[in-house]
């Protein structure tokens, strides 16, 4: 058994992530390589070795550091064919969600995604259908390609040694080379640190304008605590970036986590998971939220949070 | 942001999901698509961008699904819409196809389309996958960018605005091209009387694997290099309440609050 685990990298930082996934696979076996792409991976590569890779792949190239998926496949394809690896392993991100599907594509391999575990059999534990059920699934062949849910294993040291690091090259394919990043926009997370409220209300689509926010705002202040968004509302300009929660915004875990007109798709609800006390107000009753709060309301946000807001005030205040 | 002034075809991909919460058979282990069905919401967003693209150009708009009979609903759904044709793959040899299967099959399909432009949702509610666009486009061989928060067209390139775990990326890619779009991306029209209709005239085609040049040993069960092994119940988190809004709701929050000695 050999396992490939892709890592990414932002500056000079492998993601917490992807070092999970690599710690994941050094409990599965002795045979856990790495790989890396872009510019300045060489220097980063050695920290890999301290979570379980003994070899570690770069890629050294500037031209490749921009986050498009296809150069990824090529790389990837090619250290499976040339060493022969039987299991590749991703951290969910968006990247890497492109670059495993690509693969699987390419070698027509197996993918499970969305797992939150692997025994050392390699049976994949998949929650499916809102979380309301636990799969198991398999491969049929190798290579065998997963993807796992976003924070599934912590990053803890393996406590490994300085892996070997050898440079690959790779031919791309033509169509690898036609998407080009032209511009990248930082966000800088400054603004209230909402990672380490003990409140958090957060509002989706369902409080209907941009200027509904001021409900969770207010509801917020009442609570003492900060307000967090969805991807949906922060993508059409709602409400600024740094407070979103989930997969590709923040992770948090507030001892009360209040939402207001939000679904509760999976990738929100990586991000919001562990809080303490759920509560949820969708006027949905299928809604997938009302499968991991503590208190569901059916209803709506419009009615009931200024009522709410009110309230708690009163008991705050008396 | 500027509409393309050259006419393009944009094939959409579409997915028939169940309605409601999903179910899966303990005995096939594979989701139950007996039941009432609608168009994965997710597509609408591509489909309202594919109009939106269109515009009152002579640009095509083909909307194509792999599925049972019953996903011809959903497909008519997005004709009505304003889509101008419909390519349904119905194979009961393609029942349980995995990513594999699935997109050699579409990429069969979308192959005798040569489109421009090939958009997707962002992912299918009964599966979550958010992954069936890249495997289609390595198999086509095209160029790929993903959770499209805004999409523009030019001459013979597209550039797409998306968001990352860092902030917002801005990607060009030339055309021909495959795009998944944000469901964040637009809000989708509700077909009018008139679209619906119109619908029921507008050219819809069915195929079977056959007809798209797949081998019934490369899709369904047979052609799947992963299995669903076996069913369970998640870790639950315990006692969840669920209360219908009376008038009382505010209340009975901040009863659950003083409870739970939070407030
Ligand atoms: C790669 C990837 C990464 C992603 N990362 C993230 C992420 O980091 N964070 C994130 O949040 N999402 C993320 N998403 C998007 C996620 O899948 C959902 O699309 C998003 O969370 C939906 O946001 P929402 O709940 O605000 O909107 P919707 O899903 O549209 O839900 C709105 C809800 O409001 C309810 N509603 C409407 N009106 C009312 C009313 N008057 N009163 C009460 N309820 C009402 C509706 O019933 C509905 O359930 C990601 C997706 C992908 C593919
Ligand atoms: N059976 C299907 N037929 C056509 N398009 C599909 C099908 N399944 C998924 N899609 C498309 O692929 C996107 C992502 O699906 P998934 O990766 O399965 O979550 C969906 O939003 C659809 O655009």
């Amino acid at each position: 058994m050999s396992i490939l685990v892709f890592l990414e990298h932002h500056g000079d930082e492998v993601q917490k992530g992807s070092l999970g996934v690599l710690g994941k696979a050094a409990t599965l076996g002795d045979d856990v390589s790495a790989v890396l792409v872009g510019g300045g991976v060489r220097a980063v590569a050695p920290e890999a070795g301290k979570y379980g890779a003994k070899t570690v792949y770069v890629l050294e190239d500037d031209s490749l550091e921009p986050p498009t998926p296809q150069p990824r496949v090529d790389v990837l394809a090619k250290l499976v064919q040339d060493k022969g690896f039987d299991t590749v392993l991703f951290g969910n991100s968006v990247l890497a969600a492109d670059v495993a599907a690509g693969l699987a594509a390419r070698l027509d391999a197996g993918l499970n995604w969305d797992l939150v575990d692997l025994t050392s059999d390699f049976v994949g534990k998949r929650p499916a259908l809102q979380d309301s059920v636990l799969v198991d699934v398999g491969w049929r062949s190798t290579p065998r390609l997963a993807l796992f849910r976003a924070g599934s294993f912590d990053a803890g040291k393996a406590g490994g040694s300085d892996p070997a690091v050898e440079d690959v090259s790779v031919d791309l394919e033509e169509h690898s080379r036609g998407a080009r990043v032209v511009s990248q926009e930082e966000e800088s997370s400054s603004g209230p640190s909402i990672e380490d409220a003990d409140v958090i209300v957060a509002g989706g689509r369902g409080l209907g304008a941009p200027e509904n926010f001021t409900l969770a705002e207010e509801l917020a202040k009442a609570l003492g605590g900060a307000v967090g968004a969805t991807r949906a509302v922060v993508d059409a300009g709602w409400y600024p970036y740094s407070a979103q929660i989930g997969q590709t915004g923040k992770v948090v875990s507030p001892k009360l986590y209040v939402a207001l007109g939000i679904s509760g798709a999976i990738q929100h609800k990586v991000g919001m998971q562990s809080s303490n006390v759920i509560v949820a107000i969708n006027k949905d009753g299928n809604a997938p939220i009302f499968e991991f709060c503590d208190l569901g309301i059916v209803g709506d946000v419009h009615e009931i949070v200024p009522k709410l807001t009110e309230l708690v005030k009163q008991r705050k205040g008396s | 942001m500027s509409i393309s002034s050259r006419a393009v075809k944009i094939a959409v991909c579409v997915k028939h999901v169940p309605e409601g919460h999903g179910r899966i058979d303990p005995g096939s282990k594979r989701l139950d698509r007996t039941g009432e069905g609608a168009l994965n919401h997710f597509d609408a967003n591509a489909v309202e961008e594919a109009l939106r693209l269109k515009g009152d150009s002579d640009s095509e708009v083909v909307v194509v699904s792999l599925g049972p009979e019953k996903a011809a609903d959903s497909l008519r759904k997005a004709l009505a819409m304003g889509a101008d044709r419909a390519v349904l793959v119905s194979d009961d040899a393609a029942a349980g196809s995995d990513l594999v299967a699935t997109s050699a099959i579409l990429a069969k399909a979308l192959e005798r389309e040569s489109a421009d432009i090939v958009l997707f949702g962002q992912q299918a509610a009964d599966a979550d996958g958010a992954v069936l666009w890249a495997a289609v486009a390595e198999r086509l061989r095209r160029p790929v960018v993903s959770q499209a928060a805004e999409l523009t067209l030019n001459d013979d390139s597209l550039r797409v605005k998306r968001q990352t775990e860092f902030g917002y990326d801005v990607i060009e890619a030339p055309l021909p091209a495959v795009v998944a779009v944000s469901d964040a991306i637009n809000e989708p029209r509700y077909p009018s009387l008139k679209g619906i209709m119109g619908a029921k005239k507008k050219p819809f085609e069915t195929l079977s694997l056959g007809d798209v040049g797949i081998d019934a040993a490369q899709a369904g069960d047979a052609g799947s290099k992963t299995e669903v092994l076996a069913l369970g119940d998640p870790p639950s988190r315990g006692d969840a309440r669920k209360i219908e809004d009376s008038g009382n709701a505010a209340q009975e929050i901040v009863d659950f609050l003083a409870e739970k000695r939070i407030l």
